[in-house]
């Protein structure tokens, strides 16, 4: 490894590359099916007719009103997201002013922008750092099915391949109210969770 | 504004120094042998009077019989421009001389052509793929990528 | 007894705060201090110029857009001028002022977000970044006005613009424009003296003159330098050549001066707006453009002063009804390769400082 001088390149470091790009193609190999939406367990609301337990009603208010998103702004979706959190459709008034650097405390991923396949194992890397419960809205059509883009040839169509989507926001890019229309399906959704399920 | 310097002027200049390493030049357009691509724009840099000190772009595009390199240089301290273009055959590995030397503007710009249309930059110290990753297959922009 | 260290490599992005973006960079560090650089992008390299190959000219206005999100308006004004160049297509003289207006009120929106997103990475976390974004919801409110969208437009069209001006537009535009001078002074007033926005920004992060026009750089971080080289006046197109602004441009070339030259530019555009508003003829907006356009064999290459730099199509024709080739000379690529020349020696503080002084898109870097 040589330390650079001000000048043209000297170090670059092509190990390091060739190995991520070996992680990018095998990623890509591996995830050509799109992951299903985790709501199967709303069929099952049929079946449970006792009325949700005080300690389930807790829980759910409590995890629904502080959602906490990380950051993962690849593209144009990412400037309606931070006008969403800007002072005009304030976003803080339902508790999610703190866009978490890092993904540990966070848990929820508004993915704003366009996959790549080279941005791929990140997002997944990302995703599997924050702790459970964690919930995903895809964000524009590029996260929902590849947008305008879905044929190129270095494009993710859509986030489903990578990560299990909650709340797909449609809109190129979505209005700051389609998003917090989206937010509130999502917190609709986190209130009917009970914790007897995975 | 902006002169647009005709490619005839431009090769009436250049022929005394360089004889026979200019193939046509028509419009504001002057098409150069690849080989003497690096001297010639070194002498346009260079040269009082024409002093071509800012590379507007580089760029390459797919005709299939050949690809051709495009330059487009401005000068600030004269505000002109002049377009030079070069050609390069064969598509297994074609490649023309890196001018990073003369303007390093050309870093990035020279390293976009070699990773999506595959040209290679002789002289270039760090050429290496810079939008897609390392194993990629191919080289999209190719006319003839899927 | 010397305490022996070592060199250690530390991977900055792509998913990080600062970083404006997916923008990944490779530093070596002693201690806090970089000692080498290296730049990885491609994080959202989507194919545009290939897929571009394969649309209509006109269906190739909304990836324009696409491009450079903030300064959408920039991008398509570049893409339709260097089509009309191409087909040799005259647009009415309504049209070319409101093209002017939109494309400077964009600058505007765009200058804004680049100092607050500066200033966040300063310090002053997010209260100059929320007060410019105030301002930045009233321009959107004008654009919305006027063709529906807030951050893509699609609203240049080959041969015009796409509609004309609601009745609502001038008497707002003409309140926003009394308005916008007022906000400027109350910036100056509390950031242009600022000891801690001196301390951090002033010295650092030079770029000097020749270095500037070596590596092609162009925008602010050119005039920043010292270099008065600005297309609007260098190779005039539109109708700028009617109006009268100035340049501004730094003496040094650190990221003060840079800063200092947008806000300068932020000024210069509302001055561009008050004459173009007074000026503004009535008449069409569009011409007639046959519906399926067929431009004569040929290459152009057309180039516009956008707010991030020298912002150029370069498209190839071959009479068909899609373009044989679709090149953008993307201004923040260009820019970013002196970026490794002016961090070495400063510490990983003052690296976010220049990386956001240069202010890049990284939609337009990918393409």
């Amino acid at each position: 490894m040589e330390v650079g001088r001000a000048g043209l390149y000297v170090y670059s470091d092509t190990e390091l590359d060739r190995a991520e790009g070996a992680a990018i193609e095998s990623l890509k190999a591996h995830c050509q099916q799109a992951i299903p939406d985790p709501d199967k367990w709303l069929e099952e609301e049929l079946r449970r007719n006792i009325l949700l337990t005080s300690v389930d009603f807790m829980l759910n208010w409590a995890r629904r009103s502080s959602l906490w998103p990380v950051i993962c702004f690849p593209a144009c979706c990412a400037f309606e997201l931070i006008a969403t959190a800007a002072s005009r459709f304030d976003i803080s008034r339902f508790g999610m002013e703190i866009i978490r650097a890092s993904p540990r405390q966070a848990d929820l991923m508004i993915t704003a922008g366009t996959l790549t396949w080279k941005m791929a194992p990140q997002v997944r890397r990302i995703y599997d750092q924050m702790a459970e419960p964690k919930w995903v809205i895809a964000m524009g059509a590029c996260a929902i099915s590849g947008g305008t883009f879905a044929q190129s040839y270095s494009v993710v169509p859509g986030y489903n391949l990578i990560v299990p989507v909650d709340v797909y926001v449609p809109g190129c890019p979505p209005r700051p109210e389609a998003l917090l229309y989206g937010i509130k399906m999502l917190r609709d959704k986190i209130s009917k969770k009970s914790i007897t399920e995975g | 504004m902006t002169l647009a310097l005709s490619g005839e002027e431009v090769a009436a200049k250049l022929e005394p120094q360089f004889p026979g390493s200019i193939i046509e030049s028509k419009g504001n357009n002057l098409l150069v042998k690849s080989e003497s691509l690096f001297d010639l724009a070194s002498f346009l840099k260079t040269t009082p009077g024409l002093d071509f000190d800012y590379l507007t772009s580089i760029t390459a595009v797919d005709y299939y019989d050949y690809f051709e390199v495009v330059y487009h240089l401005t000068s600030i301290k004269h505000n002109h421009s002049l377009v030079v273009k070069t050609r390069c055959y064969g598509r297994d590995n074609p490649a023309v001389p890196s001018v990073v030397s003369l303007w390093r503007g050309a870093d990035f710009q020279e390293r976009e052509i070699y990773d999506l249309m595959g040209i290679s930059f002789n002289g270039h110290p760090n050429l290496k793929r810079i939008f897609l990753w390392e194993g990629f297959q191919g080289h999209p922009l190719r006319k003839d990528y899927l | 007894m010397a305490l022996k260290t070592e060199p250690f490599v530390i991977n900055i992005g792509p998913v990080h705060p600062s970083t404006h973006g997916v923008f990944r960079m490779r530093a070596t560090l002693d201690g806090e201090v970089i000692l080498d650089m290296e730049p990885i992008f491609g994080y959202l390299h989507r194919g545009i110029e290939k897929l571009a190959e394969g649309r209509t000219y006109t269906q190739n206005i909304p990836f324009t857009d696409r491009l450079d999100y903030l300064a959408s308006m920039s991008n398509n004004l570049a893409y339709v001028m260097a089509v009309e160049k191409l087909a040799g297509i005259s647009i009415p003289e309504r049209a070319e002022y409101l093209r002017v207006i939109m494309a400077e009120l964009q600058r505007i929106a765009s200058h804004l977000i680049g100092v607050g997103a500066f200033l966040n990475d300063c310090g002053a976390f997010m209260t100059p970044f929320l007060y410019m974004f105030r301002e930045r919801e009233k321009i959107l409110d004008l654009f919305e006005m006027v063709c529906g969208q807030r951050l893509t437009y699609n609203y240049m069209r080959i041969g015009g613009v796409s509609q004309d001006i609601p009745e609502e537009f001038l008497p707002a535009l003409d309140k926003f424009v009394r308005q916008m001078p007022g906000f400027i002074d109350e910036y100056d007033q509390l950031l242009a003296e600022n000891e801690i926005l001196l301390a951090r920004a002033k010295g650092v992060g030079i770029l000097p003159k020749e270095l500037a026009i070596n590596i092609s750089a162009s925008g602010p971080v050119l005039r920043g330098s010292g270099v008065k080289w600005d297309i609007r006046k260098a190779d005039p197109y539109s109708v700028y050549d009617r109006f009268q602004f100035d340049i501004p441009i730094g003496s040094t070339g650190d990221t003060y001066d840079r800063y200092w030259v947008r806000i300068q530019e932020m000024r210069q555009s509302v001055r561009i707006i008050k004459q173009a508003m007074e000026q503004l003829p009535p008449g069409e907006v569009l011409t007639e453009v046959p519906h399926s356009l067929h431009p004569p064999v040929g290459e152009v290459y057309g180039h516009i002063e956008a707010p991030r730099g020298e912002l150029g199509f370069y498209l190839v024709s071959d009479n068909s009804i899609a373009p044989y080739r679709f090149h953008v000379r993307p201004p923040t690529l260009i820019n970013l390769t002196a970026l490794r020349d002016m961090m070495i020696g400063w510490k990983i503080a003052d690296a976010v400082i220049i990386f956001g002084s240069i202010d890049i898109c990284l939609a337009e870097v990918d393409r």
